[in-house]
């Protein structure tokens, strides 16, 4: 018997780290040859990594969310000497040529000297062992480290509401077990909650900057999140935005009646078969018909110019809530689409949206933006500008509310409006006047399409 | 999508259907013979994935979903016919019999080659897109001043169709009458681009444009493809010219290790071509028809197998070069620059020279 490091590979031609998805085995499994281990997050994919060996695992190294450094150990695995088919001596490929940069097919390689120091980063401590020289075989001393879990079986525990502080180990070194786990859920206790709560709870886990997080109860009492990927894009946005636009906004409550039968009476009609229909759709005609009103309402202020760019092409940017966290795709050329090709666009650009496939360039060169704040079921909002935009509009939800009509109150559906701008170009008489201009498309839209 | 244009003899359900211009004679051994081979390279093919997420290789170009198109592709070639491949054809590799080894090398970085073009009548993986078809023309031009009764093969995708030197070969095999057949995989994906957006008429299309004739097929169905590029190759030899084939096809896998498929399409696509898997409909055929058994399958696949234990092992007994081997095939002959470039190497400790 001997243990074999599997050391992360270089998946990319020329990438320096990857950070960890899932572990798709835990310490104890019996892995066969080119079985999954793990999924991995590099810069340009997410990827499976087959084991490289058979046998049986007896370290992962790095948790879920940690960025491992390329070259570092991932996997220990016990392979008896029978395996012959999977030398544990196998050379990096190309890793042997000595000092300056490993060769790769395509792109450049990486330069082994200016390789970042270790990035790691972990909430945990890192279990210690002994550097091992690239793709020799290096025994280790099985991990000091009590190992208190695997993520899966703490994903497990944590759907589960249970406690892994309540529960005994009976695996290796004191491992709690996925046996362990569910012993314990058989067996209830004060500490355990109830499983798998529909609705939010104290104990339920959240979703917060793009991720699961763990329960006001069951979570570390400080829990620090590494700000990457789409979270990272949006605070640069968001800081970059409000730092350098000042922000000024006005608002207002528009009657909705005409909005609301205009898309009933379109639902029923042989073209609109299969489009999706929404409030939505008459804000963002609205909005790209304001902007033909108003040129100035798409413009936006280049700084280091000192210049004004006023554009008369609306790409229309939608705020877009996504697994992956907040993003703002655009509809290029909205100014041109009539009603039924916007309702197109906007349910292609939410479906990608929601698929996680939306591409870089649908997220450049955005004009003018709209948030739909209504689906959170809130009036309204004060948002902050996608940066190099001069306006975005919030829409909140569309409701009955009491509405003065000559000298009675009755309801009617309403819908507010926000509107936050660039103050630096966009003043207050324009910006009302465009909030207004959108509120009176939004009351009566028929009279508006066909007035042009 | 799957158009009446398309020569299709096998349906993805392993039933056979007629075609007014082309029909299979083939008997159960050749038919049985295709079955292996699309079954071994696959297996080769994930094994080489594998390697290459296990930090074995630097790269690897997977071809899964396009070994029809590939093997009936090779299979229809004459032992002295020449192909000219981009850098996923390994399964017409295979079909040329070059050492499934001898197509890793490259990719685990340790050669510039990998094997002699000479000997299996089949160049080296090109990686500069669509350069392959200049060099195939140049060589049927040749051939034809030679008097040779053979033919020229040359691979490559549809984003490749887009390239200038594509276009350009296209029009110097129409010139010159060049004894060459295109054979252009049209998997739908020019690594995250979609054919829709390259293209405005289907790729086939084009080589009327040029003067030749241009004809899809299904290339998920091997009999289809073997007999259409068979036909193809007889008339080039014929002094009939060049042929433009699109294999209408489907790239199940990613580009390359280095792209993730899974940021620029949808499942739903993907799941639409596995039901047109090519090796599933003659697996079909060959048991209703040829009452092939169960045993000679698990046999193929046992030998894939092992086929792909002994890569692995091969593989993993790969030296790194001798870094000095770069300066061997820049020039044919010795060249003063390189030769200084060399000495420096080898002043330097890094290569031990050779």
């Amino acid at each position: 018997m001997s243990e074999s490091i599997f050391l992360l590979p270089d998946v990319g031609e020329g990438l320096v780290e990857a950070e960890i998805v899932a572990w798709k085995v835990a310490v104890g499994d019996v892995v066969t040859l080119n079985q999954p281990l793990v999924d991995i997050e590099t810069a340009k994919a997410t990827v499976e990594l087959p084991s490289p060996y058979a046998g049986t695992v007896t370290a992962l190294h790095g948790a879920v969310g940690d960025v491992m450094t390329v070259g570092e150990p991932l996997v220990v695995i016990e392979t008896d000497g029978a395996t012959t088919s999977t030398p544990a001596s196998a050379p990096e490929a190309g890793a042997s040529v000595g000092a300056g940069r490993t060769p790769v097919l395509v792109g450049y390689g990486v330069a082994e000297d200016d390789a970042p120091v270790t990035r790691r980063r972990r909430r945990t401590a890192a279990p210690v062992v002994a550097t091992p020289v690239a793709g020799a075989p290096v025994a280790v001393e099985p991990s000091s480290r009590p190992v208190r879990s695997t993520p899966p079986v703490r994903l497990y525990a944590k759907q589960h509401g249970v406690d892994l502080a309540t529960v005994t180990g009976t695996g290796r070194d004191g491992l709690i077990t996925r046996d362990d786990v569910a012993r314990a859920l058989a067996t209830p206790t004060p500490t355990r909650a109830p499983a798998a709560p529909a609705a939010t709870s104290p104990t339920s886990t959240t979703r917060f900057v793009g991720r699961e997080i763990e329960s006001w109860s069951t979570g570390p009492l400080e829990e620090r999140i590494p700000v990457r990927g789409v979270l990272r894009s949006m605070a640069d946005a968001m800081v970059q935005s409000a730092f350098q636009a000042p922000h000024a906004a006005v608002w207002v409550r528009v009657e909705a009646t005409g909005t609301v039968a205009l898309l009933e009476a379109l639902r029923g009609r042989p073209a609109f078969a299969g489009v999706r229909l929404s409030p939505l759709t008459i804000v963002a005609l609205a909005v790209c018909d304001a902007a033909r009103h108003y040129p100035g309402l798409n413009s936006s202020f280049d700084a280091p110019a000192q210049e004004v760019v006023v554009r008369r092409r609306v790409n229309l940017g939608i705020a877009a809530n996504t697994p992956r966290g907040l993003i703002v795709p655009n509809i290029k050329g909205a100014d041109t689409l009539d009603l039924r090709a916007m309702a197109v666009a906007l349910n292609e650009l939410v479906e990608v949206a929601r698929a996680g496939t939306t591409t870089p360039e649908a997220m450049l060169n955005t004009t003018l933006s709209i948030t739909n704040v209504g689906p959170f079921a809130v009036d309204g909002a004060v948002p902050i500008l996608p940066p190099g935009t001069g306006a975005i509009i919030a829409v909140g939800q569309l409701a009955k509310r009491p509405w003065v009509v000559g000298d009675d109150v009755v309801a009617r559906p309403t819908v507010d409006l926000s509107m936050s701008f660039d103050h630096r170009q966009i003043d207050g008489a324009l910006a009302s006047a465009a909030i207004a201009h959108i509120g009176r498309f939004i009351t009566d839209p028929a009279a508006a399409i066909i007035g042009g | 999508m799957i158009s009446d244009e398309l020569v299709q003899l096998l349906t993805p359900e392993g039933e056979r259907i007629s075609h007014p211009e082309y029909g299979s004679e083939l008997g159960r051994d050749e038919i049985l013979g295709f079955y292996r081979d699309m079954v071994i390279v696959r297996r080769l093919c994930n094994e080489s994935t594998s390697l290459q997420r296990q930090g074995q290789l630097a790269l690897w170009a997977p071809l899964q979903g396009q070994e029809a198109a590939q093997i009936g592709a090779g299979r229809a070639l004459a032992p002295m016919d020449f192909s000219f491949p981009s850098y996923r054809e390994h399964g017409v590799a295979w079909t040329r019999g070059v050492p499934p080894r001898d197509m890793l090398r490259i990719f685990r970085a340790t050669t510039t080659g990998g094997w002699d073009p000479q000997q299996y009548r089949h160049s080296l993986p090109m990686v500069v897109l669509g350069d392959q078809t200049l060099h195939a023309v140049g060589y049927a031009m040749g051939i034809q001043r030679d008097g040779a009764e053979e033919a020229v093969m040359t691979f490559f995708g549809d984003g490749a169709s887009s390239q200038g030197d594509v276009l350009e070969s296209f029009v110097w095999a129409a010139s010159f009458n060049a004894p060459v057949v295109f054979v252009l995989q049209n998997n739908q994906w020019a690594i995250s681009e979609p054919t829709s957006l390259q293209t405005k008429i289907p790729l086939y299309h084009r080589a009327h444009g040029f003067g030749f004739p241009g004809v899809r097929v299904d290339g998920n169905d091997v009999l289809a493809m073997y007999e259409v590029a068979k036909r193809a190759l007889d008339n080039a030899r014929a002094g009939g010219g060049p042929t433009l084939i699109e294999a209408y096809t489907y790239r199940m896998g990613a580009h390359t290790t280095s792209d993730d498929p899974t940021r620029y399409r949808v499942d739903a696509e993907v799941e639409v071509w596995r039901h047109r898997d090519p090796i599933e409909r003659v697996k079909a055929l060959l048991a209703r028809e040829f009452g092939v058994h169960k045993v000679t399958f698990d046999e193929v696949a046992a030998e894939a197998e092992q086929l792909a234990l002994q890569l692995r092992e091969d593989v993993l007994a790969m030296d790194a070069p001798d870094p000095t081997m770069m300066f061997d095939h820049v020039y044919a002959e010795s060249h003063p620059l390189v030769e200084a470039g060399r000495r420096e190497i080898i002043e330097l400790g890094i290569g031990g020279g050779h």
